[in-house]
Parts: C-alpha cells; sequence; structure tokens
C-alpha cells in the first residue's frame, strides 16, 4: 500500500509543479539580466540574480504609482461594497418587509445578466456624471454587487431567529443589532466577501482600462497591459511587472485560503 | 433605527469624496501634457531636453500610448473628456478628429510650420478650408525590389509606366522559375489597390465625400490592371498572414517586388542576410503613363481643443517643427521628416534607398477627408478580393464598392444635409 | 410581536437594502435596460460630439451585424471556443480533482492549493507571462515539445494554433476553480461504493465510468455550463495575447463589442453585440435551469 501512497504522491507533485512551474518562471525571469531570457534552450534561473529590472520598473516607468492605484482602488472597492452589500444581505434574509420576496427574486434573475451587457451606456453615464477617468468611475461597478447580497444572505439565512427577536424584545433598535448581534455572527463571510471583491477588484482589466485613459491612474493590470504591447521584447521586465502586479493577491490568497475556498463553494451555487 | 442611520451618512460621507476622486484628469496642473506613440513617444523626451525650451515653459509630461490602441485611447480621451494639451496623431485619423471637434485648427500665428512640407501631406490635414495638425514626420508606400532579378532580366530599376512594367515582371516571373512570382499584393491589404488607384487618378469619392467614386472610368481602369496582375499569374493569391516571412520570401525569390513604407528598410537591412544586402532597392510606384502616385502618411501634431494652454501648447509644437530639432528628432527615431530642407542636411536626399521616398511623396496624393475613409477602404480590399478569386467582374466589383461605401456614408449624407458635417 | 416593532423592522430594512438597491437600479439595470435602446439607435462617434446627430433606426444595427464577416468570424471563434474548451477544461479539472480526492494522497491542503494558485493570479500579469512561455524560438513550450522531437510551433502567429494556445492558458488558469467545486462532488461519493466496485474486479476506467461519474453527473454539468459561460465572456486573453489576431483568429464576441464600442464608438452596433451576448448566455443559462431540475439537482 505504501508504494502506491507514494506514487500518487508523486503524481499530485509533479501535476502540482508543472501547474506552478509558469509562476516559478516568472518569478526566476525576472531576476535574469536584459536578454538573458532570449536563448535556445530556455535558462530555468538566472546566471546572476540582479535587481536591476525591478529598479528600472519603479525608477523609469514608475510602477509604485500603478501599485499605489491598485492597492487604493481595490481598497476602496473593497470597504465600498461591503459597505453595500452587508447590510442588504441581512435585510433580505431576516427583516420582513412589503416587497422584499419578489425584489430578491428580481435580483437572482438579474444574476444572469452578465455586466458586460450594460458596459456602453454605463460609459455615458458616469460620462454625464462627470466620472470618466477617475477612481470614482473605476469604483464604480463594486457597488452593485448583487452577487454579494446574495452571499451574506445565505449566510445570515442561518441565524435563528430567536436571537434577533430576544434582543427586540430587550429594547435594541435594528441598527444595533445588526452591528452588536449580527455582524460578528457574519466575520467569516465579510472575510470571505472582503476577499472576492479585493482579488476581482486587483484583477479586473477591461472596465478601468475603459474608463481609465489618464496614465496616472492606471492600475497595474491596465498599466501592464500598456507596457506590455510597447516593451514586447523586454522579456525579462515584464516578467518583473508581472510579478508586482500578480504576487500581492497570491499572497492574500494563500495566508487567507480557507475563507476563499470555503466561499467559492457557497457561491457556486450560483451558476 | 439609529446605527442604519449611522451607516447611511457614512455611505453618504463617502459622496464628497468622489469629486476628489475624480479630480485628477490629465488637464490638472500647470504642466503640458503630449500623447505620442510608439518610438515617436519613446525618444521625445530626450529630444525635448535638447530644445532649450525658454523659462516660463509649463513643464512637459509625455504619455506613451501604444500603437495598437491609440486610436481607441484618442476617442476615449474625446468622449471622457481628458484629452492633454497636445497629441500625435496619424495623419488618416485628422478628418475624424476634426469631424468631431476634437481638435483645434493651426492659428494664424503657427502656420508658418506648414511651409517647407509636402503640399500632399499638408494637403490631407485640410478639411473645410482649415488646417488641423502640422506634419511631423511623412512616409508613404513605395516598390521595395531585387535589383539582381531585374539586372538579369535586363532592368536597372523597374519601368515606371504600367504597360513597361508588366512587361518587366513577366521576365522577372520567367527567370524566377516555376512556383514563384514577380510581385507581392496581399489580397488582405487595402494598401496596394489603393496605390493603383490613385496612380491611375481616381478620386475614390465624389460630391463632397458623400457617394463612392468606384464606378468612374479610372477606378474601374485600377482595377482592372490589379486583376491582370493576378490573371496573368505575376501575383500570388495570398494573404499577408499566408506569408509567414516576407524577408524570407522576399530573398528566395518567391516574389521580387512588394510595397511597403519607410519603417522597412530597418528591417531590411536587420533581417536580410549580408550577402542580399546588394540585392535590393527602392523605387517609386509606376503610373499609367509614368511614375504613379501614393497616399501620404504619418503623424501629425495636433493641439486638443479645450486645451487650457492653448499659446504654451503651440509654442512648444513650433519649436519641434525647427529644422535643427526635425534634424534631431530623425537621428533619434529614423523617421522621415516633415519639413523638406531637413532632408539635405540629414543626407537622406543622398541615401539612394530613401531619396525615392522624396520623389513618391512629391507626386503623393491626399486621401478622401471622411470619417468613414477607413472602413470604406477596408470594404474596397474586401469586394476586391473576392474579384480577384472570381467572384465579381470588373464591372461588378466597382458596383458592389460602390454600393457598400454608399451606405457607410449614409450617415454622413444625412449630416450634410443638415449642415453638420465638415 | 408588536405592532410597532414591526413597523420598525420593515423601516430597517428598506433602509439596509436601500443604498445597496439604489446603486444597483442606477449603475446596472438602468445601463442594461439602456443598452436595448442604445441598439435601436445609430449612436456613433458623431453623435457623441452632438446629440442631435442622433437617430433612430429600428434594427438595422442587427441587420448589418448579420451581414458582417467578422461578427460571424468573432461567433464562430467563440464556438469553438466553447466546442474545444469546455471538454478540456472539464477534463483537466476532473482529473486533478480525482487526484487530490484520492485517498493514497499525502499533504492533500498542499497540493490543491497549488493547483488552485492560478486561478486567483491576475489575469492580465499571468497572459503576459504565458504569451513568452509560448514564444516560438525561445520559449518553454516549445522546448519541452522539441525534447519529444516535435518541431516548434508558432503558437501566437499562425491563425491555426491561437485558438489552441489561448485555451491552453485559460485552461491553466481556470481548471483550479472547477477542481474545487469537483472535489466538493467526489466528497459526497461514497468510498464503500468504489471499494465495491474494486472488489468485483472493476479497473479504474470502469469505476470512473461506471460509480463516480453517474454520481457526480449533476456537478459536471454545471461545471461545463460555467465554463460555457466564461467562455462567452473571454476578452483580456485575446487582447494581451494576441490582439485579435492573426487574420482575426482569436477575435471573440466580446472582443468584438469592445472594438465596435470603444475602438470604432459604433455604440449602438456594439450595444446590439452586448444584447446578443446577454441572449446567448441567456439561453445557456436556461438550457442548464433545466437540464438540472429534469436532474433533481435543485
Amino acid at each position: 500500500m505504501s508504494l502506491r501512497r507514494w506514487t500518487v504522491t508523486l503524481l499530485a507533485a509533479i501535476v502540482a509543479l508543472m501547474t506552478i512551474a509558469p509562476l516559478l518562471w516568472m518569478v526566476s525571469v525576472s531576476f535574469m539580466a536584459r536578454g538573458e531570457a532570449s536563448q535556445f534552450p530556455p535558462p530555468l534561473l538566472p546566471d546572476s540574480p540582479t535587481l536591476d529590472n525591478y529598479r528600472m520598473l519603479f525608477g523609469t516607468f514608475g510602477l509604485g504609482r500603478f501599485l499605489a492605484n491598485s492597492i487604493l482602488v481595490s481598497t476602496l472597492a473593497t470597504a465600498l461594497a461591503l459597505l453595500f452589500t452587508v447590510p442588504a444581505g441581512y435585510a433580505f434574509a431576516k427583516l420582513r418587509f412589503r416587497g422584499r420576496d419578489a425584489t430578491f427574486r428580481m435580483l437572482v434573475a438579474a444574476l444572469v445578466v452578465p455586466g458586460q451587457i450594460g458596459m456602453l451606456p454605463l460609459f455615458l453615464e458616469l460620462k454625464a456624471m462627470g466620472l470618466v477617468n477617475s477612481y470614482a468611475g473605476a469604483l464604480i461597478p463594486w457597488l452593485a454587487g448583487i452577487f454579494g447580497i446574495f452571499l451574506v444572505r445565505q449566510y445570515c439565512l442561518s441565524i435563528p431567529d430567536e436571537m434577533l427577536e430576544a434582543a427586540r424584545i430587550d429594547g435594541a433598535g435594528e441598527g444595533e443589532i445588526l452591528r452588536r448581534i449580527v455582524l460578528p455572527l457574519l466575520t467569516p463571510i465579510i472575510v470571505t466577501l472582503a476577499l472576492f471583491v479585493f482579488l476581482s477588484s486587483w484583477n479586473d482589466f477591461m472596465w478601468p482600462l475603459i474608463i481609465l485613459a489618464d496614465q496616472n491612474l492606471y492600475t497595474l493590470p491596465v498599466a501592464l497591459a500598456a507596457m506590455s504591447r510597447e516593451h514586447v521584447q523586454d522579456n525579462e521586465l515584464m516578467m518583473a511587472g508581472a510579478v508586482v502586479t500578480t504576487l500581492p493577491v497570491l499572497i492574500l490568497f494563500l495566508a487567507l485560503q480557507r475563507f476563499y475556498l470555503s466561499g467559492l463553494l457557497t457561491g457556486s451555487v450560483k451558476g | 433605527m439609529q446605527l442604519t442611520r449611522r451607516q447611511i451618512t457614512g455611505a453618504l460621507a463617502g459622496v464628497p469624496l468622489l469629486p476628489m476622486l475624480g479630480g485628477c484628469g490629465a488637464r490638472g496642473g500647470d504642466g503640458l501634457t503630449i500623447w505620442a506613440m510608439g518610438n515617436e513617444a519613446a525618444s521625445l523626451p530626450a529630444l525635448l531636453d535638447t530644445l532649450a525650451l525658454p523659462a516660463g515653459t509649463p513643464p512637459i509630461r509625455v504619455q506613451p500610448l501604444p500603437w495598437t490602441a491609440a486610436h481607441e485611447k484618442l476617442l476615449t480621451g474625446f468622449a471622457g473628456g481628458s484629452l492633454p494639451a497636445i497629441g500625435q496623431v496619424g495623419n488618416s485619423w485628422i478628418a475624424e478628429m476634426a469631424a468631431i471637434g476634437a481638435i483645434a485648427p493651426v492659428p494664424a500665428s503657427a502656420e508658418h510650420l506648414l511651409t517647407d512640407q509636402f503640399p500632399a501631406v499638408v494637403d490631407t490635414n485640410r478639411i473645410a478650408g482649415k488646417t488641423w495638425a502640422v506634419p511631423w514626420y511623412v512616409d508613404t508606400r513605395l516598390q521595395f525590389y531585387r535589383k539582381d532579378m531585374f539586372a538579369r532580366a535586363g532592368y536597372a530599376t523597374p519601368p515606371l509606366v504600367w504597360s513597361e512594367w508588366k512587361g518587366a515582371l513577366h521576365k522577372v516571373k520567367a527567370l524566377a522559375g516555376p512556383g514563384n512570382y514577380a510581385v507581392l499584393l496581399p489580397v488582405n491589404e487595402f494598401e496596394q489597390l489603393l496605390t493603383i488607384a490613385l496612380s491611375s487618378g481616381a478620386r475614390l469619392l465624389r460630391d463632397n465625400g458623400a457617394r463612392g467614386a468606384f464606378s468612374e472610368p479610372e477606378f474601374k481602369e485600377a482595377l482592372a490592371f490589379y486583376k491582370s496582375l493576378f490573371d496573368e499569374r505575376l501575383a500570388p493569391i495570398a494573404s499577408a498572414t499566408q506569408i509567414s516571412n516576407i524577408w524570407d520570401e522576399f530573398a528566395k525569390g518567391f516574389f521580387s517586388i512588394f510595397t511597403s513604407g519607410p519603417w522597412t528598410i530597418g528591417d531590411m537591412k536587420s533581417r536580410l542576410a549580408p550577402a542580399m544586402q546588394a540585392n535590393w532597392g527602392t523605387a517609386p510606384n509606376p503610373g499609367p503613363t509614368g511614375i504613379g502616385s501614393a497616399a501620404p502618411g504619418g503623424s501629425s501634431l495636433v493641439v486638443f481643443s479645450g486645451a487650457d494652454r492653448t499659446d504654451a501648447a503651440w509654442d512648444v509644437i513650433s519649436r519641434l517643427l525647427a529644422p535643427s530639432a526635425q534634424l534631431k528628432f530623425q537621428q533619434l527615431t529614423g523617421d522621415l521628416p516633415a519639413r523638406r530642407s531637413v532632408w539635405a542636411q540629414a543626407g537622406l536626399a543622398a541615401d539612394p534607398v530613401v531619396a525615392p521616398f522624396a520623389t513618391q511623396l512629391d507626386r503623393a496624393t491626399a486621401l478622401p477627408k471622411v470619417p468613414e475613409w477607413e472602413r470604406i477602404v477596408t470594404e474596397m480590399q474586401v469586394v476586391a478580393e473576392r474579384m480577384v478569386r472570381g467572384q465579381y467582374d470588373i464591372d461588378q466589383a466597382a458596383a458592389e464598392i460602390d454600393r457598400r461605401a454608399d451606405r457607410l456614408l449614409e450617415k454622413r449624407r444625412w449630416m450634410l444635409d443638415k449642415g453638420h458635417a465638415l | 410581536m408588536s405592532a410597532v416593532g414591526r413597523k420598525s423592522e420593515a423601516r430597517a430594512g428598506w433602509a439596509m437594502s436601500a443604498p445597496a438597491l439604489a446603486a444597483i437600479t442606477i449603475f446596472f439595470v438602468i445601463p442594461a435596460v439602456a443598452s436595448l435602446v442604445l441598439s435601436f439607435t445609430d449612436f456613433d462617434i458623431y453623435a457623441l460630439a452632438d446629440l442631435s446627430n442622433l437617430r433612430f433606426v429600428g434594427f438595422q444595427n442587427y441587420e448589418r451585424l448579420v451581414e458582417n464577416p467578422l461578427f460571424w468570424k468573432a461567433m464562430g471563434n467563440t464556438l469553438w471556443f466553447v466546442a474545444l474548451g469546455v471538454p478540456f477544461v472539464v477534463a483537466l479539472s476532473l482529473f486533478a480533482a480525482m487526484l487530490v480526492n484520492s485517498r493514497w494522497l499525502k499533504w492533500r491542503p498542499v497540493w490543491r492549493v497549488a493547483l488552485f494558485a492560478p486561478y486567483v493570479t491576475t489575469l492580465v500579469a499571468t497572459a503576459v507571462v504565458w504569451r513568452y512561455l509560448l514564444h516560438t524560438r525561445y520559449g518553454l513550450v516549445n522546448y519541452l515539445l522539441s525534447l519529444f522531437g516535435i518541431a516548434p510551433i508558432d503558437w501566437l502567429g499562425d491563425p491555426h494554433a491561437s485558438l489552441p494556445a489561448i485555451l491552453i492558458f485559460v485552461g491553466w488558469k481556470t481548471f483550479g476553480y472547477n477542481m474545487i467545486i469537483f472535489l466538493a462532488a467526489l466528497q459526497t461519493v461514497p468510498r464503500e461504493l468504489e471499494e465495491a466496485a474494486r472488489i468485483d474486479g472493476a479497473g479504474w476506467w470502469m469505476r470512473l465510468r461506471h460509480v463516480t461519474l453517474p454520481a457526480i453527473a449533476p456537478t459536471v454539468l454545471l461545471v461545463s455550463i460555467l465554463t460555457v459561460a466564461a467562455m462567452f465572456q473571454l476578452f483580456a486573453e485575446p487582447y494581451v495575447m494576441t490582439q485579435g489576431g492573426p487574420a482575426q483568429s482569436t477575435v471573440t464576441i466580446l472582443y468584438f463589442m469592445y472594438e465596435e464600442g470603444f475602438k470604432w464608438w459604433n455604440l449602438g452596433s456594439g450595444a446590439a453585440v452586448a444584447f446578443l451576448l446577454f441572449l446567448c448566455i441567456l439561453a445557456v443559462t436556461l438550457v442548464q435551469l433545466k437540464l438540472a431540475k429534469r436532474g433533481g439537482a435543485i
């Protein structure tokens, strides 16, 4: 039996290695000297590791600015998304008000509609509001997170009604109940949702590409895509750019993967 | 309720943040921003350093745009009101930018920049009686040919009259052997047919750019000549993607002429084997009775309408167009300068590979100046390819191109009727 | 429960959901409906400059799309992505899930995270990485193939290889997500069932076909549908890796919409494309619901 154990584990290790090989290679090439990777056969490790590419990225190309933009946009997107969706998700699960179920059914139906369908009119709308080419414009889509409401509602359904009734009888206001009783119970799903929104807004490409015209406002993916069209031949430099872009989210995921994976299973019911 | 209210207040408290977040557009600050593309953007900072701008000139920032995304960035910038002060704009986009009111006409104080230029290029930028942009560098397309093949066929250079040119191609094809051809005209590229049409004097559009003029005799003559090159098996019926490496195929003798622009000179020098270097040259395009025509290309500098510091912007453009700056620019980028006098200084007029471009630019013809033009030529080529493949004869193809052009121009006709179009 | 309590509860319910509902209405519902309206106009660059240049044109945008070869090319490409991509991604993720689910596997969480990692990486960044991995002369992929005596493939330059090249990347990027879903389903398959089949002498393939697959059939369906929807929404991959080329072999529906809308500013026509895209996804989802109901998954 032990042989079988080792065979399976070895197979898994090989598959896992092949899967993360592109990421390892990305990191390795980012430390190579310019032009070093353009050889045959392609080198796997840098001859003499150098930080030149990173120096150039943050110096000449001002990548620090894009990194700061990305951090700002993703943080604000996360905060705003939580502020808008958590109370709504709770209300749809636990508070009885007229039109609640009909509204919620419409929201679930709206999940089918891809966000891209309204992109062109949304651009015109934001143009009218003067929000094109601004961080605010980039943040807007994260306010309308139906999926977040859905996720929070699913989780809230497991809160026993008696608990809330007891608090009401004790004279607590609805807001107080949300803050004192519900929010602490919701911590896991809030972490999950925050992680989802942060990662998705960090990785988002199409909308920031459209809405941000000024280079000073570019997020990392938009800046990287623009750079990669201009510097196709600078393999090592682009790899360093890719590392800076993707490493923060990868680390965040590794640190909080438990929340991410469990949330993913709740979410996949969405279909 | 108390906390809910606080939450709403919290959400509302974020609202004043929005203008703050929105308040950092490209026009913010005292500086002048220049949007430029590719090579030119890369060289611009060094060029600006040599300009010795007078004290009081606002700080200049160059924002590079990738060529492949430049057109959409310009239009998005216009739509979002985030265009900078100065921009590099491809000459073929000027009509569109002017029609939508994105660029300001050249003021009287800068008109002197339009002298010492190639007339056809300047004409490209003249729409509705005004000039909208100052040509910065120029290019056009002409023939790259195999000197050795033409020498063996008995010609020092390709003849410049169509009938003789075609006769030479027949000889070259015979020399090149079975399976090979004389000229490459990729059936998915419109530039070759367009060059032939301009050479035959076709005006392409009529009625102030409101309708196609593709059924007029000049264009039909061009179509017939184009088609005959395929029918007589002088050109392969192939699209550009089927020719994976045009330098290799050119060196191997698959074809001995192809049409391209000055950007190909560097590629020829770096990609062809040293032994091949003596065997290629450039020549002006042939025409029905002598040197033919071509479409003027290149980029111009514009000041976008609504920019804050227009005077400072035009001042910077003036300095960029000064002959000394043009010379420096040519050295940095290899681009062909827009100012004629710089050609001699840069030694371009004496360079046998580059000099034909000046000859050709002197005989260039401005393309129709309507925003729909790029889509019209794309349709033209779709029809031309089908004609070459035998789906249409010449008359049918001409009528079909007219039909498609007229459909694309429908909106323009409506706007002309209302007096809205330039 | 007092009447007063009821009232304040209802008020709180509205207050808490109002900000989100307002945002959804303003930034999602209105644009989506406007998109349909826009698709019946000739909103273009002229109208953008001056709204008086806008006309209602009925179904003209749709008629022209039907006549536009590039639209059909984009549709065809997207269908190829679906036809090749869905079996590829499903097989890949199912294989990974079964491997990670194996009872003999040691250090399971490590492998699970490693296999999932590509999914959370930034798409644009990894697309850039893969563009170099797929480089004709210096790419690792062609190097590995050369070890098996396979001649270099011009992955991103040959119109026949470009679509599979992007699919390899998409498969690598997304299989981890589907793997997690499969893993959850596999864990509900009783071990005893498989054990019994093994004792009966059923081989690996027989057990997969007759025990495992029937047990997780609804999940296979779910993953397939999710993948179809994802394939309809490919955009950044061709944008970064091929810009729709070579010879428009990687122009997807969404890429086409982006070019119509934000490159040529034919917003009317772009909105028509968006609406057709929506109809495609809606159709897929309805089929999903129907099949799922019949299968008793919901």
